[in-house]
């Protein structure tokens, strides 16, 4: 296994205590592409900067492991964490035009990324930086470029030939491309995918949008209220959708293909993460509940198939794995 | 859109004749950027129409032209039998934009923090409805907030708008722009910054108020939202319009190349996977673009001819158009059609 994520709580202490990932446990193989969707104020991000240990006050994580090739990355300080981040794990973040200096050419950042990770030598850097350019299909002319000089679908692969620049074995990608057009975001879905086949690299790829990950991802995980609530292979998800939160979020996308049929979406809005209904935090908004133990009883993991499943509904015809 | 001149006598609600709106950029060059260009636009009574493009595409620009924001640069906007774009009385003004209102993308910057809802509901109605006394206008308020699905109306015009969930909110900007009994709404963009699982239900909204004889001027470049809720749908790329039709017919016999590429880039979790698109999405140039069509640069079709002359917008079936020289060749539906493609 690649990364082993066991138990992890996320919480942003303060006057009202949020806890933002709540006991996630999940777990990538190499060169696999994990797909994370859910709503604003999930807690996707937060999960995600709390693999590449990203978090800053008043974030913290306050149980769980998080194993990335067999080591234990919450035990490790800032000094042996850098040697992973970037050179192992690298992030590609949700807003180019924010994450990129916009008074240095791309170039320089570029030398600036691997000066800081111990390269040395310029041409190796040159080198690399032009390799890394053309890998994403952008011209190394645009290494002397500035961002404000490249559209946003060329700022955001300059940010992931940014994020390949040491070959890692896994990205973290932060919704790269809903700052995008719709063919502009396709075209990255699809280059993202070809590099990740080519390279070998495995990648979370954190989004709102659950179509947009639909054809790429290998394994798909839904969260809600900082828990994952369903996570197995995407088509069978998509397929047969077990949580009724998965399958609520699924009849909630107009499609432009088949009849048009009139949709209901879900009732009610996601909760706020300091205040999380008791029992399974879902159950104000679901369709489909059972009775006092939803409102009660936090459920456990089911595994369904390939799935693994947290609903009361799937208690009776499985084992439960957690 | 050129519908066919036989019959349809019946003017429109709203009808757009060469709109144009240019903007100057770059200083002492005296370039120009060329934001809209002759776009012939129409809203029917109790129609939703959908302005489908990227960003950069001009779409935002005509909503703002139709809203007043700015002047256009050249043509007219018909409203009701008026030429709107001469307005310029403060009154006659507001009347139009009562009639016309605006519901902005972002329900969280477009509220007032330290204002009640209440507030905003009363403030609107003085300026846009002022012959109604003070209890109509609490009333009207209220009635608009239920109508959106705000119930009870009057508790939630004591709200402050971060009492409110972002789709409550995006149905605030809703109430109050119902609450002026408008014949148009002008929707930019209104769900985008929702989330999935209540944006159906605000789209379901705009469907209820048309069937209250609401017509809705629907901006977005998500097409499968535009298809669930439009009667038309009018594409643009680089402020032309290069397709327009009836959504169904667009949708299924896509004329135009830019609304080809365009529908083969929607992710769709029930269509098959490994659908490459090759390509890269790079914005439209619309600075001093010139003569020609402007998706010449992008089109896997393109011919000598589309660098030298911009297409026109030619008939192809009932109300349906597209502005292409190779893929309506032949297509026309009418031989003035191919007369004026040639024009």
């Amino acid at each position: 296994m690649l990364l082993e994520v066991e138990d992890l709580c996320v919480e942003y202490l303060g006057t009202r205590p949020t806890r933002a990932v709540d006991h996630v446990s999940f777990s990538l193989s190499d060169g696999e592409f994990l797909g994370i969707v859910g709503e604003s104020g999930c807690g996707k991000s937060t999960l995600l900067f709390g693999l590449a240990q990203l978090l800053s006050p008043p974030a913290q994580v306050t149980s769980g492991t998080v194993r990335f090739q067999g080591q234990d990355l919450l035990s490790l300080d800032e000094r042996h964490l850098r040697q992973i981040r970037w050179r192992r794990i690298s992030v590609v973040m949700q807003s180019a035009m924010n994450a990129l200096n916009p008074v240095k050419s791309v170039g320089t950042q570029f030398s600036d990324a691997m000066r800081a990770h111990g390269e040395r030598d310029r041409t190796a850097i040159r080198q690399r930086s032009e390799e890394v350019l053309r890998l994403v299909g952008i011209d190394p002319a645009h290494l002397h470029s500035y961002p404000h000089q490249l559209s946003g679908g060329m700022r955001q692969r300059v940010m992931i030939a940014m994020a390949l620049l040491f070959s890692p074995e896994l990205v973290l990608m932060d919704e790269p491309t809903s700052a995008l057009d719709v063919v502009a975001q396709r075209s990255l879905m699809v280059q993202t995918k070809q590099l990740q086949r080519a390279l070998g690299f495995a990648v979370v790829f954190v989004t709102h949008d659950m179509s947009l990950v639909s054809n790429f991802s290998d394994r798909l995980a839904v969260m809600y209220a900082g828990q994952m609530v369903e996570v197995g292979p995407t088509a069978e998800t998509f397929a047969h959708p077990l949580h009724p939160y998965t399958q609520g979020l699924l009849e909630a996308f107009p499609s432009v293909h088949g009849p048009r049929v009139p949709l209901a979406g879900i009732a009610g809005a996601p909760p706020d993460l300091s205040q999380v209904p008791p029992g399974c935090p879902f159950h104000p908004r679901c369709p489909v509940r059972i009775g006092p133990v939803c409102q009660t009883v936090i459920p456990l993991r089911h595994r369904v198939g390939n799935s693994d499943v947290l609903c009361h509904l799937y208690r009776t015809e499985s084992s439960s794995v957690a | 859109m050129h519908a066919p001149s036989s019959g349809q006598p019946a003017e429109p609600l709203l009808r757009t004749v060469g709109l144009t709106r240019h903007f100057r950029v770059g200083g002492i060059f005296g370039k120009t950027l060329h934001a809209v260009d002759d776009v012939d636009l129409e809203v029917g009574e109790a129609e939703i129409v959908a302005l489908v493009g990227e960003s950069g595409s001009g779409k935002s620009t005509v909503a703002r032209l139709l809203a007043r924001t700015y002047p256009p640069t050249r043509g007219a906007i018909w409203f009701a039998g008026r030429d709107i774009s001469r307005l310029s009385s403060r009154s006659d003004l507001l009347a139009y934009r009562g009639q016309v209102p605006m519901v902005f993308q972002d329900p969280f910057s477009s509220l007032n923090p330290v204002h009640t809802i209440g507030y905003v509901m009363r403030r609107g109605l003085r300026l846009h409805r002022p012959e109604l006394s003070r209890p109509e206008r609490e009333a009207a308020a209220v009635e608009a907030l239920e109508t959106v699905g705000l119930v009870p109306g009057r508790s939630t015009m004591s709200k402050y708008p971060h009492e409110l969930s972002g789709g409550q909110r995006q149905r605030v900007g809703f109430a109050q722009a119902i609450s002026w009994r408008p014949r148009l709404i002008l929707a930019d963009e209104p769900v985008s910054m929702l989330d999935v699982s209540i944006r159906i239900g605000v789209l379901n909204l705009m469907l209820a108020l048309r069937e209250r004889g609401i017509s809705f001027l629907y901006i977005t470049h998500d097409i499968a939202s535009a298809r669930y809720v439009a009667d038309r749908v009018v594409v643009m790329y680089a402020g032309h319009v290069v397709e327009a039709g009836p959504t169904e017919e667009v949708l299924h016999r896509p004329v135009h190349p830019y609304t080809r590429l365009l529908l083969s880039a929607v992710p769709d979790p029930r269509a098959s996977a490994e659908v490459a698109v090759g390509d890269p999405g790079e914005p439209p140039r619309v600075i001093n673009p010139g003569e020609g069509c402007r998706f010449r640069w992008r089109c896997p079709l393109a011919v000598e001819r589309c660098a030298m002359v911009t297409p026109r917008l030619v008939p192809i079936s009932e109300g349906h158009a597209a502005a292409c020289h190779v893929t309506t060749a032949g297509k026309a539906l009418t031989p003035e059609g191919a007369f004026i493609e040639g024009a």
